[in-house]
This record gives C-alpha cells, structure tokens and sequence, in this order.
C-alpha cells in the first residue's frame, strides 16, 4: 500500500471517528445538547484527531528511524572486509540499494552483497506492511480510547482548544526550524569553503575569477576568492536602485497620501502597484533588451563609451521595480501621522507643502527610513535583473557606464550546470550567500527596529 | 425654522463692532446638513463660548471661522462669514494669511514631535515674521510667557515637546498659537481631555489672554462657559437657538431648549 493510500485511509478514519463521537454525543444528550458539556461537533473533532494524529506522529518516527534501522541490519551482516574500507563500504551499500530496487542485473559484485540486496528487497516489503499495521492500528487505538472517554460533562471543546494550539505550534515550528536549517547548511558549507580558501582573502581580496584547476599544470590554475569587487558591484547597483526609487517612490507617495483626489487615488494607487507583481524576469528583458541598447546608443552619440551590459541599465530597472516598496510603505507610515498634527499646522497658516516638509516628514521620517532600508535589503538579494542586464565581468569600478557584477549573480553562474561539489569554486557560492544572508538580515533588523521605534511614538 | 430665527433674534444676536460676523451660514457634510442659518457675532476681545449637546454643530461652526473645514472633503458652505468687515470665504482671501490672523487650539493636544522650542517658533518661522535669531528668541519667551509656560519649561527649551504633561502640552500649543500673534484664536474643547488642575490654569490663562485677544471657545461644560465667557451661545441640532451675554443665558435663559439643556434635562 503506498503512502498517498495510507494517508487516504487515515483521512477517511478520521472522518468516520468524526461521525461517531457526535452520534455518541448526540446519543449521550437525550436530544438535548445543553445536556452536554460541549457541542456534538467538539465530539466528533475530538475524536476525529485522536484517530488521525497518533497515526500521523507513528508515521513520522517511522520514517526517521527507518533508513537508519534498515541500514544497520544490512551492514551488520556484511563481510568484515567490506566494512573496514569505508569507500567499499558506501558502494556496497548503494550497490545493494540498486539490487533490491531491481535494478541490478547488470553489475557484477560480490555474492555476498547480491544477497544482501534481496535481504534488503525482502526488509522493505516487511517495514511497509508493518507501517500500515501500525498506523491503522494507531490510528483504530485512538479512535476507540478517545470514543470511551466521551461522556456527558467530557470537556472536548477545551480538549479540542489545546490541540488546535499544538497544531499551530507544529505549524510555526516547522517555519522556523526550515529557516534555521536553510542558514545552517549555508554556515556549514561555507565554514567547507574556508578551509580551502582564507577568511580573510575572501572578505578583503580585490579579485575575483573562480577558477579551481583539474590538473596542476593547468592555465591559471589558482583561482582568486576576493569578493571585493563582487560587493562593490552590488552596492554600485544597488545606489543607482535607490538614487531612482527613493525620490520618485517618496514624492508618488506624498502626491497619493495628501493631494491626490481620493477617486484618483483609488485608480493610481492599486496601478503602482501593480509594478511590484510584474515578475523580476521581465524586469530583467526589459532592462537587457531595451533599456540597456537605448543607454549604449546615446551614450555613443554623447561619445561615451557605454558597455551592453551596464550597471546603469541594470541599477534603473531595478529602481523602477522597487518604487512601489518605498511609495506604498512610506505612504503607510505618513498616513499613520495623526490628523491633529495636520490640523495644528494647518491651523497656524502653514500651506500643504510646509506641514508635509515641517511636521508630517520629520514625524514619519523614522518609518521612511525603515522603508528604504526594506527596499535596499530587497535590491541587494534581488538576482534575475542583474543577471541578465549587469554582465559577469568583476570589474571593480564606480563607473555606472560599465559591465559589473553582483553577488547574485555571481552565485547563479557558479551554481548553474555541472559542479562538483566539494571544489572551492562551488563551495564559494555557499560563503557568499552566507554573507548576503547576514547583511540583508542586518538591515532588515534594523529596519525593523527603526520602524518599532516609530510606533511607540503614536499610539 | 422661522421659530429659530425669531428665538435667536430675540436673543440680539449682533453686538456693536463685532471681530468677526457669521450670517445665514449653512454648511453640508456631502448631503448632510450640519448648520442652518447660522447668525452670530463675535464680539471684540472676549471670549464667546459655543455651548450644546455632541453633535449640534458648536465645533463645525468654529472651523468655520478659520476655514478649517477646507481640509475636509466633500465641505460646502453657504452664506457668509467676516473678519473686521471683510468676507472670509472671498476668493480673494488667502487662507493661509487668514489662519495666521485666527489661530486655533484643538481638543487634544497636539504639539509637533519637536521641541519645545521648535514648537513655539513653527509659525513664526513660516510666515517669515523675524529676521534674526535673537528676535526669535523673543517671541518665543514672550509667547511662553504668556501661555504661563516660561516657568515650568525656561531650562528645556530643547527636549521634545511630547515630554510634557498633557496640560503643559496645551498650553504650549496655546503659545503655539499665540507667537503668530494672531487677532482671534479658536479654542475648540481645549480643556476635555486635561486634569481639573491643568483646565484651572487653562481656564485661568484664557481669561488673561481676553485682554489682548478676541476669543471663541467650544466647550461642553457649562460650568467652565460660566467661568470664562462673557458671551455664550447655545446651539442644538445645528441651528443656534440662543446667545446672548453669559449671566443672562444662565439665569434667564428665553428659550425653552437652552433652558432644559442649561438646568441639565438633556445633553
């Protein structure tokens, strides 16, 4: 029986247990079900997720355990010589693997491990049927304790409250331990990474070509970790980003929260929006196709030497995508500024611009600034953009005329096609994502905190 | 309707060399009317106090004597209010020079998040009325000094306004008002949100400030009307049904409303 089979046996157990312990509910009541201490419905759920959650936490254990158990079984069994050389051993054990999945006729081993393979065939078949007998039994077990229990003044609504807390608890916890464990892997593979290639080399080097060789006599055979020109790149984006989003996104956003008509505000404001949801790839064509040959023929005509693939064209783009994150938080935060600083302005003769400039920036100002920070944490990780409009050259400039590249970007090309993983050149990817990971979260906490600040002020 | 008027005509709405006149003042939220027919004056330094039950249009009225109600959507008015003879609603007018000859104080206090100060020095700061510091500097502890601030704050001018006590923040908002060195100032239920500590100093401030300024005060109390007022007026439902001087109102009210609202029976 297969897994979706299982869980579909399970789910119609549940609903079965659901139908019981309301009818035994309902049965218990005398047709009157303020008789009860809860409503018939908190029986049936009460007893529903005794059915369903023992045989879901069964099935979880098993699956835990089961690859190590079965392993454990199989190895013990194996010749003492196999299991002295690990290297043996771990084709040992992926041979077996490949026989009991039947899919061994063609290589040649041992006999030994040929009947390994069977045994292990033979332990699967065993473990799946003995995970459906302990699931349904778990799950009938269940049913049946928790169908006793219902009596009259059984508090299952209370019952049902707390499961529905531990529900959710699972629920968070699984958010965040998924998060942890991504951060993990990256601090792991990239702790790999520094033992190939010095910290400080990485953090510090001002070049950047990573090249590992596969021979020694190879043409450039060192290759260079300096992830200066990489972050320079970045930041040299990220300022055109921002020297784009922040007025146009902070003035939109004034004009939409104090003088635009509320009909035209209910139009124009849902529109700029709607930039935020065109996806970051067409962005990138955008950028890549017409914005970037637009910038390098008038650059020629002004006789400026402008490359294909420039940090301008890219760092534009990406400022237009982030306008709407700067206009509609910052429009947030300045609608929060209470109405009577307005009117005590107003009502000492300032005009609209000067209660904007005077009282309703300095009061929001904190909550701009944690809207451009978002913004910029945003432009810093965004990736399809750059990739397709910036270049890949590590140039280390300021010039905004010419190719650079991005951190980003940088990663995607390193990670995409075929790699070896335990070479520096893909292992780096890991330390630069790492890094990435804490400077964006650097910011957004502070954002955060800046923005935290501002709340307390009105409330 | 005709009722109204001859009640409120009976009650001598005019006074002789009235600041400020309001006359057959209607105003519409959208489609709701909020005033009808409105005529006051308001008499030269002294203080008018708008009495009545919420909602019956006292606050309406008194934004409407700084056009406040611009700020709103959807506000139309009609009829006709004036400053020393002149039309307010004229297009003329520039509102902005007109808020800085009637200043308002608002129900709650509502000192910029700057500093005290700041605070003070906003108005006269836009409007450009000093040019050198010193002078500033001036107005701004003449301006204190006249909300009966000076005291209590002199040696922290420059911590953030939000820092004081709510009728501290009042009557820094008070002297806010004060430093534009306006004509009329408004004052709408300035003192319900403070302590009756902070309302005495308030109340006793207000009195002071009759001497160098016509005042207009919102207020639901009627004890604090008779404290303060010369003038009283007493509107309900948007209509204003009585007004007349403060003693005369509250001892021998003409009309039955302002009776029955006076001797406690409603509102």
């Amino acid at each position: 029986m297969s897994l979706s089979f299982l869980l579909l046996a399970v789910a119609a157990l549940c609903a079965l247990s659901f139908y019981f312990g309301r009818q035994r509910a309902v049965a218990l009541s005398g047709g009157r079900h303020s008789n009860l201490h809860s409503l018939p419905v908190h029986y049936g759920a009460y007893t529903a997720a005794w059915c369903g959650l023992p045989a879901l936490a069964l099935l979880l254990i098993w699956y835990m355990f089961q690859g190590s158990v079965i392993e454990a079984l199989i190895v013990s069994d194996l010749p003492q010589e196999i299991l002295e050389d690990s290297g043996r051993l771990s084709l040992a054990l992926n041979s077996i693997s490949l026989i009991a999945a039947g899919n061994g006729q063609h290589l040649s081993v041992e006999p030994e491990i040929v009947d390994a393979g069977r045994r292990l065939a033979n332990i699967q078949t065993i473990a799946s049927a003995a995970l459906v007998v302990v699931m349904l039994s778990g799950a009938v077990l269940g049913l049946s304790l928790s169908y006793r229990k219902i009596t009259a003044d059984m508090r299952a609504r209370n019952n049902i409250e707390r499961i529905a807390r531990y529900v959710m608890i699972a629920c968070s916890a699984i958010a965040i331990l998924s998060t942890v464990g991504i951060v993990f892997s990256l601090l792991f593979e990239a702790l790999h990474f520094f033992t190939k290639i010095n910290p400080l080399e990485f953090l510090f080097g001002l070049e950047w070509s990573p090249q590992t060789a596969i021979r020694a006599d190879q043409v450039a055979s060192e290759g260079a970790f300096g992830a200066i020109p990489l972050f320079v790149g970045t930041l040299l984006i990220t300022l055109i980003a921002m020297c784009v989003a922040v007025p146009i996104g902070l003035f939109s956003a004034v004009y939409m929260g104090e003088y635009a008509s509320p009909k035209f505000r209910a139009i124009a404001k849902p529109a700029l929006e709607i930039l935020a949801g065109v996806p970051t790839v067409v962005y990138g064509f955008f950028a890549a196709l017409t914005v970037a040959p637009f910038l390098r023929d008038n650059g020629a005509i002004l006789g400026l030497d402008v490359s294909s693939e420039s940090a301008l064209a890219a760092g534009l783009v990406m400022g237009i995508m982030i306008i709407p994150f700067v206009s509609s938080l910052s429009d947030d935060v300045m609608s929060q500024v209470p109405k009577s600083l307005r009117d005590g302005s107003y009502g000492l003769g300032a005009t609209k611009s000067e209660t904007i400039r005077n009282v309703i920036f300095p009061a929001a100002l904190p909550g701009i600034v944690g809207a451009v920070l978002l913004a910029v944490s945003r432009a810093i990780g965004e990736t399809m953009i750059v990739v397709m409009a910036a270049g890949l050259a590590a140039n280390m400039t300021a010039n905004p005329l010419q190719a650079v590249t991005t951190v980003t970007v940088q990663i995607v090309t390193l990670l995409v096609g075929d790699q070896e993983f335990d070479s520096a050149k893909t292992l780096s990817a890991f330390a630069l994502g790492l890094v990435l990971f804490l400077v964006t979260l650097g910011l957004n906490v502070f954002a955060l905190k800046v923005v935290q600040k501002y709340r307390e002020k009105y409330d | 309707m005709a009722a109204v008027s001859q009640s409120a005509m009976a009650a001598k709405p005019s006074v002789e060399n009235p600041k400020m006149t309001a006359r057959n003042l209607d105003l519409f939220y959208s489609d709701n009317q909020a005033l009808y027919e409105v005529d006051l004056d308001i008499a030269e330094k002294q203080v008018t106090a708008l009495i009545g039950p919420s909602g019956c249009g006292k606050s309406t009225f008194l934004r409407c004597l700084n056009r406040m109600n611009d700020t709103i959507d959807g506000v139309t008015i009609k009829g006709e209010v004036t400053l020393d003879g002149r039309d307010i609603y004229d297009k003329r007018i520039d509102v902005v020079q007109l808020r800085a000859r009637i200043g308002m104080v608002f129900q709650k206090p509502n000192p910029f998040p700057k500093s005290i100060y700041d605070n003070v020095a906003y108005g006269p700061r836009i409007h450009g009325l000093v040019n050198s510091r010193d002078e500033l500097d001036e107005i701004v502890m003449t301006s204190l000094e006249r909300a009966g601030l000076l005291k209590e704050v002199k040696d922290r001018l420059q911590s953030p306004a939000t820092g004081l006590s709510g009728g501290q923040q009042q009557r820094l908002c008070i002297a806010r008002a004060v430093a534009v060195s306006p004509e009329v100032i408004l004052m709408d239920e300035p003192c319900s949100a403070l302590d009756p500590i902070a309302t005495a100093k308030v109340e006793e401030l207000i009195d002071e400030l009759r001497s160098n300024y016509t005042i207009v005060i919102v207020t639901h109390s009627m004890q604090q009307a008779a404290r303060v007022s010369q003038r009283t007026a007493f509107f309900h439902l948007g209509k204003l049904v009585e007004v007349g001087e403060t003693d005369q109102i509250f001892t021998n009210p003409k009309d039955e409303r302002t009776k029955g609202y006076i001797t406690g029976r409603f509102g």
